[in-house]
Order: structure tokens, then C-alpha cells, then sequence
């Protein structure tokens, strides 16, 4: 078969609603453009959990504890299964985990911030899980076999995380003066990187045309933000909070936000490395990855040499 | 002060940041891949959910129940490596389809709602 014509039935397969198997012929833009998104994928959830990590000592009942180990235990098990369905492309977990270490690859901007407060650790297993789960249910549709299948147990836990983090956000709203000020607080800072969550607006997105047409991608950034919008606003605002942009409004005729862009120089700076909690993070990522090495090496001693030895 | 008696890494932030631009090592471990089959109830069938890595098959059944049993039900795991696993070409579907009606290796292939002649 000529290319083309391989190209035809590949597209033939997912316009029928069929999934791509790993032994399946690809284009190689579609095999390339899935490893930068599933290994971009795996990054957020390793990345991701260090932010929450960093509050489990300090989680203020013991509930709240387990639950937060849990939920970061889980996040590190996302980026597991995100690099296992991104080996199936050809690329190794072990290349994966060295861009990553090395400053080589890019993960989600929005882990880039510091969670300051317990409110911070309640607002993002809210709203970031919240965000994540608009994006994550479009990828179950997705057309590589591997990721869906990945992503319907991330969904699965997703959904744990989601009402975890809303329930510690009732508990502290149904608090103090100074409890509903700290959320207000976490609300206040954490609102632009999340209005920067789904990725840049679509006209400045360069890649999204043909990831669309394969089924890589299933809906755009911007239609991704306004279903966010649509879910998450008015359960903001019934909570009595107040979200720090005055232009943010819901139209009637169009069934469209308006919003203040985020400033969008800022999303760029962050993904170069520049943003308040980068180089913190990498730090932290790469000690974790030192620090183990002695396990891995003992381990593989252990194999090589048998245990009777 | 410290207030605990063990380090989380991310009160170690200096150590961090002091090892962040020196070279990896060439070699990290990559371990051998090994499919996860879990049994939910007894008498159901095992089914694969995923795969982890590990470099022996007491280590992947560790990792398979931490991976993948944190809260679904299981009754038995089974771990088997990857390169055991000896497939059909996914492209070779065709392979599959039937060339001519079956329907007589069904029961949708037989009417006999009332008796008659042949
Ligand atoms: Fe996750
Ligand atoms: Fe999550």
C-alpha cells in the first residue's frame, strides 16, 4: 500500500469511531504529536503532585491527611500510566523521565505557582482537578487506544479529587471570617494560571488544526475554558466569592464567556522556566529521582545476582 | 527549629536546586514491562488494566497492586512480561472478518417456531 492509501484508511478507521492500536500503522506527525501531549501529560501529574506533597505534613485533621496522601498517591500513579501509553509511540519512560529532569520537556504551567495555604491545596483539588477533568473526559473520546484506555481510570480517581478538594473548600466557606478570606485569598492568586489552564487561545495555538482532524484533540482551548466557565462559575459565586476579573460575563444570545485575558506573556515566560516556582520544583523533582537511585541500584543488583546469593 | 524528625523533599529545596544542572548519569533503569491482569471476584476472569515496570516479577506484582489496586475490588493478580505476549498484527482485523454468512453457527441461524416439512 502506498502511503496514501495508508493514510486514507487510517483516517477511514477514526472517522468510523474506531480507536488506533499501537502495531497500527500512524502518520508520523500523529505518533509525534501524541508522545509531546502523553508525555506532557505524564510531567503535569509528577509535577503536580509536589505542590499538594508539600502540605500533607501539615494537613490540618488526620481525614484530611490520608485523603491528601491518597490523592497525591494517585497523581503519581496517572504519570505511571501516562508514560507506559506514551512507550507504546517508541519513546522509553527512562528518555521520558530525563527531559523532564534536564529542563527538556514542558508540563502544565499552572504547577508552576506556589500553594501557599491550606485554602491553595482545597482550591486547586477543586478547580485545577476541575479544569482537568473538562479536558480529561474529551481525551477518553480520543483516538489512540492506549491513552482512552489510561484515561478512563484517571477519570475514574479524577472524580475522588474533584469532590475531596470542593468538600474541604465547604468545610472552610462554613468556617471563620479569616477561613473564608483565606479561600477568597487562594481565589484571588490562583484564577489567572487557571484561566491559562487549557492552553493558549486558538488563534495563537500552533498545532491544533490536524491533532482535531485525528482525533488526538477532541475539543479546542478555548471551547475547553468556556465548559470550564460554564461548570465552575456559578458554584464559585454561590459561595458568596468574588472572582477577581470584573469583566467576566455570560451572554445570553452566544452562550459565551467574556473574559479579561490572562496575561498571555506571562504563559510564556512560566513554560521558558520563568515562573515563581520552576527551578523549585525541577529541584525537588530531581533530589526525589537522586535520592531513590540507591533503591533502583539495589534492586538490580538483586535480580542479577539472585536471592540466594 | 526543625518540627519533625524526617525530611520531605521539599523541605530540602536547597539540596535540590545545588544537583539541578549536573548531568544525569547514561544509564537509569528501565525495566522490563510486565502486563497486570486483575481477577475482581472469584469465578470472573482476569483482565488487563495496564502494565507496570519492575525488575522481577515479585517486584511487578508489588507494583501492579499499588498501580492499579488502591481501590477497585481484586481477588488475584496475575503479571506477565510483555515480551511474552505473542499477538496478531492489529492491522490484520481482516483477518477476522467472515467471508461468507455464519449465521448457522448461531441460534439467530435457526426459526423453528412452528414444525415443518423440510
Ligand atoms: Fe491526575
Ligand atoms: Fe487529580
Amino acid at each position: 500500500m502506498t502511503d496514501d492509501e495508508l493514510l486514507a484508511r487510517f483516517e477511514a478507521r477514526i472517522d468510523r469511531g474506531e480507536k488506533i492500536e499501537p502495531g497500527d500503522w500512524m502518520p508520523e506527525r500523529y505518533r509525534s504529536g501524541l508522545i509531546r501531549m502523553i508525555s506532557q501529560h505524564a510531567h503535569s501529574e509528577i509535577i503536580g503532585a509536589l505542590p499538594e506533597g508539600a502540605w500533607i505534613p501539615y494537613a490540618p485533621t488526620l481525614k484530611r491527611k490520608m485523603t491528601l496522601i491518597a490523592k497525591v498517591q494517585d497523581e503519581v500513579g496517572h504519570g505511571q500510566m501516562l508514560y507506559r501509553a506514551a512507550e507504546t509511540l517508541g519513546i522509553t519512560r527512562e528518555e521520558m523521565i530525563d527531559q523532564l529532569l534536564t529542563g527538556k520537556a514542558t508540563y502544565s504551567n499552572v504547577f508552576n505557582y506556589p500553594a501557599e495555604t491550606w485554602a491553595d491545596v482545597a482550591l486547586i483539588g477543586w478547580l485545577i482537578d476541575g479544569a482537568a477533568i473538562v479536558n480529561q473526559t474529551k481525551l477518553l473520546l480520543g483516538s489512540y487506544g492506549p491513552y482512552a484506555r489510561a484515561m478512563e481510570r484517571i477519570c475514574f480517581e479524577e472524580g475522588f479529587h474533584l469532590k475531596q478538594g470542593y468538600d474541604a473548600i465547604c468545610v472552610l466557606m462554613a468556617g471563620t471570617p479569616s477561613q473564608r478570606a483565606m479561600v477568597q485569598d487562594a481565589l484571588n492568586r490562583w484564577w489567572w494560571p487557571i484561566m491559562m489552564f487549557q492552553g493558549p487561545r486558538d488563534k495563537d495555538s500552533v498545532h491544533s488544526a490536524e491533532l482535531l482532524r485525528w482525533k488526538v484533540k477532541i475539543k479546542t482551548n478555548d471551547e475547553l475554558r468556556q465548559e470550564f466557565l460554564t461548570k465552575f462559575v456559578p458554584k464559585i459565586l454561590a459561595f458568596g466569592l468574588v472572582i477577581p476579573d470584573p469583566e467576566l460575563r455570560f451572554h445570553e444570545e452566544t452562550k459565551e464567556w467574556t473574559f479579561t485575558e490572562p496575561d498571555w506573556d506571562e504563559f510564556k515566560r512560566v513554560i521558558r522556566g520563568g515562573g515563581p516556582m520552576n527551578k523549585e520544583r525541577l529541584g525537588v523533582r530531581r533530589l526525589a529521582h537522586e535520592s531513590g537511585r540507591w533503591v533502583r541500584e539495589a534492586l538490580d543488583a538483586f535480580v542479577r545476582e539472585g536471592r540466594a546469593a | 527549629m526543625k518540627r519533625w524528625n524526617f525530611t520531605p523533599y521539599h523541605q530540602q529545596i536547597d539540596e535540590g536546586l545545588a544537583i539541578l544542572g549536573t548531568p544525569l548519569p547514561e544509564h537509569d533503569t528501565q525495566w522490563p514491562e510486565w502486563e497486570v491482569f486483575v481477577q475482581a471476584k472469584r469465578g470472573g476472569p482476569h483482565v488487563n488494566v495496564g502494565a507496570v515496570h519492575a525488575p522481577d516479577p515479585e517486584m511487578a506484582l508489588l507494583l501492579a497492586k499499588e498501580n492499579f489496586i488502591r481501590r477497585e475490588p481484586c481477588v488475584n493478580l496475575w503479571i506477565v512480561n510483555t515480551e511474552d505476549i505473542h499477538a496478531t498484527a492489529s492491522e490484520d482485523d481482516a483477518l477476522f472478518q467472515y467471508t461468507f454468512d455464519r449465521t448457522y453457527r448461531n441460534t439467530t441461524g435457526f426459526k423453528l417456531d412452528k414444525p415443518t416439512a423440510e
